[in-house]
């Protein structure tokens, strides 16, 4: 019993269960520390959709809108911004919108303008690649990220390309397309961003 | 008791008894025995040995300066901005605690980047110091992190998408990635409750965990001692009467007079960069952080302060065109080893992650792949000890190869520094890539080049003039 060599079976068992059941414990309570780290009751509701008039958005503008805390791009597409559009279709990844469909591209938008009516292109703002909020490049030409340019967005952060559909083009840092958002139209002038309403 | 059998202590006048007391309760001569006038050091320390002691200062620095700005700054995104102008322009001499506070962070990165350099040249890493660059190694770390946290709580545009970005870059992460970035967040955009608890990091968990590595990394010190330029070991030449060093002078006073005069003149250095340089060109406070946060727009220009930029170069090179090169890179690699190591379980072993990594760089987007070398660039150094197999330690008695493979990593992390403050082109893409490329070449390749480096012999003795 006194004999340093021998270990005391029942003891050292006694030891490794306690150790076992204390650090269960340890784990058990270290969750709810965790779990305070989620976004909190008041930040999961703040995830109501949003209205968009635009009645006053002129061919060939843009609108930001914001949604869950990210800009929404209302465009208004003239005739030869949608001509770009059928123009990119060699130069975009995922013209098709193919890719995560349930995830970036509704239903209603997996057309090649990405949208419920051709002229209106409603999209996140917020590239696939890193979150930053691309820039608008609306006019073709030449472009010093691209030669011969259609018109889109350019994100500066990496250097992704989308163009007028939010389409990402190939070999950019961006693996997606821009997301097109949950929308409906309320009326010819208003979206209603964040929800898509039956037979709108 | 132990306590009785002390001697008193002598040789401080009145002090005496004060000391003596003292030290029958708490090991105080000791520990100044064993940690400064009787710490032998190598004699021949050089300039690159003054980065340690200026980094420790600059840290002393950030926690006095941080302790005063965090008595007036505000961690809620609606009042944030307008607390750190409030400290800039009203608090009594808030813009001098705040600019040395934002200097220091970049000499810290400075010194931290010199001090590490020191490691390469000299071979301060090599047997038996790997544990304490390991512990260098996570201090690097944390002060990566520390600065990251840090630069999100003025609230500015590049505070807000600077953190917009990092924090995304977890969500490449496959399966877990999209909720460990909410996780991390605390809500689905970076929001007030993620500058809150960024704050929290900032000012206590980072600081607690920094401050007991640079308590390991000296005591993992002061048990190896210290290496030298000539990274030969004084210890196996004793005074065969005292046991010191023959090559060795006590830590002090001679070298924490070296290193106060090295403190003297970083202070002067580092006063010039507050009172006249603090933004230093946009270097140091970004122009565009001087632009409160607004989520809805991105600047037209983001890149990360200076000391990051390195490896957000090496994230933005890798593209689908990239993976090529990524892929010819692990298949010469596996053959490499496989040719080199004789166990078969290993050949095995090593063609099988090659295969498991290849079938990864098609399973899964670019976008992984550049996270996972960039976060791999920052952590490849923890690697050095074991990559490095020269038989002499020190830069001075290694041969061409070793010293031209430095000088092209030196000349690649300065490039993708600077790559990674500006704008994406073409032509800038694949200077990174190349840079990118020669960057991860100088450690993979090391356990080659190191081997077959015609190296000159270590001296006996240090060497001084």
């Amino acid at each position: 019993m006194n004999d340093p060599s021998k270990v005391n079976r029942s003891r050292r068992n006694l030891v490794i269960a306690g150790a076992g059941v204390g650090g269960a414990a340890a784990i058990g309570t270290a969750v709810p520390f965790a779990a305070s780290m989620l976004p909190s009751e008041r930040a999961q509701a703040l995830g109501a959709p949003v209205e968009a008039d635009i009645g006053q958005l002129a061919p060939g503008e843009k609108l930001t809108v914001e949604w869950r805390g990210q800009p929404v791009w209302i465009v208004r597409r003239t005739q030869e911004m949608l001509e770009g559009i059928k123009k990119a279709e060699s130069k975009v990844a995922d013209p098709k919108s193919a890719r995560k469909k349930s995830e970036l591209t509704p239903e209603y938008a997996r057309n090649e303008y990405r949208s419920r009516k051709p002229e209106y292109l409603v999209v996140v703002g917020i590239c696939s690649h890193l979150g930053c909020s691309p820039q608008d490049k609306f006019k073709a030409g030449a472009e010093a990220f691209e030669r011969d340019w259609s018109g889109g967005f350019y994100c500066s952060c990496h250097g992704s390309l989308f163009d007028l559909a939010g389409r990402v083009y190939k070999n950019k840092p961006a693996p997606d397309n821009l997301r097109v958002p949950p929308y409906s139209y309320l009326s010819d002038t208003r979206i209603l961003i964040g929800e898509d309403k039956k037979g709108a | 008791m132990a306590a009785a059998e002390k001697q008193p202590v002598t040789g401080a006048g009145p002090l005496n008894g004060l000391l003596t007391w003292v030290d029958q309760r708490f090991p105080l001569v000791s520990t100044w025995k064993e940690h400064m006038s009787e710490y032998y050091a190598p004699k021949n320390f050089n300039f690159w040995y003054y980065f340690g002691s200026l980094a420790l200062f600059v840290l002393v620095i950030q926690i006095v300066t941080g302790i005063f700005l965090t008595m007036n700054y505000k961690p809620d995104a609606a009042q944030a901005f307008a607390s750190v102008e409030y400290i800039m322009r009203e608090v009594p001499w808030g813009w001098w605690i705040r600019y040395m506070h934002s200097t220091g962070a970049s000499f810290f990165f400075i010194c931290v980047y010199l001090h590490m350099f020191r490691g390469m040249l000299y071979g301060s890493y090599r047997k038996p110091r790997e544990l304490l660059w390991v512990f260098g190694m996570l201090i690097f770390l944390c002060l990566m992190a520390e600065a990251f946290f840090g630069y999100l709580l003025p609230w500015g545009q590049m505070s807000y998408w600077g953190a917009q970005v990092i924090v995304n870059l977890f969500d490449a992460i496959p399966i877990i990635g999209p909720d460990l970035a909410i996780w991390i967040r605390g809500d689905y955009v970076v929001s007030d409750a993620t500058l809150n608890r960024f704050f929290a990091y900032h000012v206590i968990a980072v600081p607690l965990a920094l401050l007991a590595l640079v308590g390991a990394h000296l005591l993992a010190l002061h048990e190896v001692g210290s290496s030298n330029p000539d990274g030969v070991e004084i210890g196996k030449k004793k005074d065969p009467k005292t046991g010191i060093p023959l090559d060795g002078v006590a830590m002090h006073p001679y070298y924490t007079v070296k290193d106060t005069f090295g403190v003297m003149v970083f202070l002067l250095v580092f006063s010039i960069v507050v009172f006249f340089a603090p933004e230093m060109g946009g270097y140091f406070l970004e122009h565009n952080n001087f632009i409160p946060a607004d989520p809805l727009k991105t600047p037209q220009h983001i890149a990360p302060v200076w000391y990051f930029t390195p490896y957000y170069s090496i994230l933005r090179a890798v593209t689908e065109e990239f993976m090529w090169v990524l892929a010819a890179g692990v298949i010469g690699m596996a053959g490499l080893i496989i040719w080199s190591v004789e166990r078969a379980a290993i050949k095995v072993a090593v063609a099988a992650a090659a295969l498991v990594l290849l079938g990864g760089f098609y399973a899964l987007d670019p976008k992984v792949w550049g996270v996972a070398l960039m976060g791999l660039s920052t952590m490849i150094f923890f690697l050095l000890p074991w990559l490095d197999r020269s038989p002499v330690k020190s830069i001075r008695y290694k041969g061409p190869i070793t010293k031209a493979a430095l000088a092209l990593f030196v000349i690649a992390f300065i490039v993708l520094g600077y790559l990674g403050t500006e704008t994406v082109t073409e032509g800038r893409t694949l200077a990174a890539q190349i840079g990118t490329a020669v960057y991860f070449l100088f450690f993979f390749l090391m356990p080659w080049y190191s081997r077959i480096d015609p190296c000159l012999p270590e001296p006996e003795r240090v060497t001084s003039k």
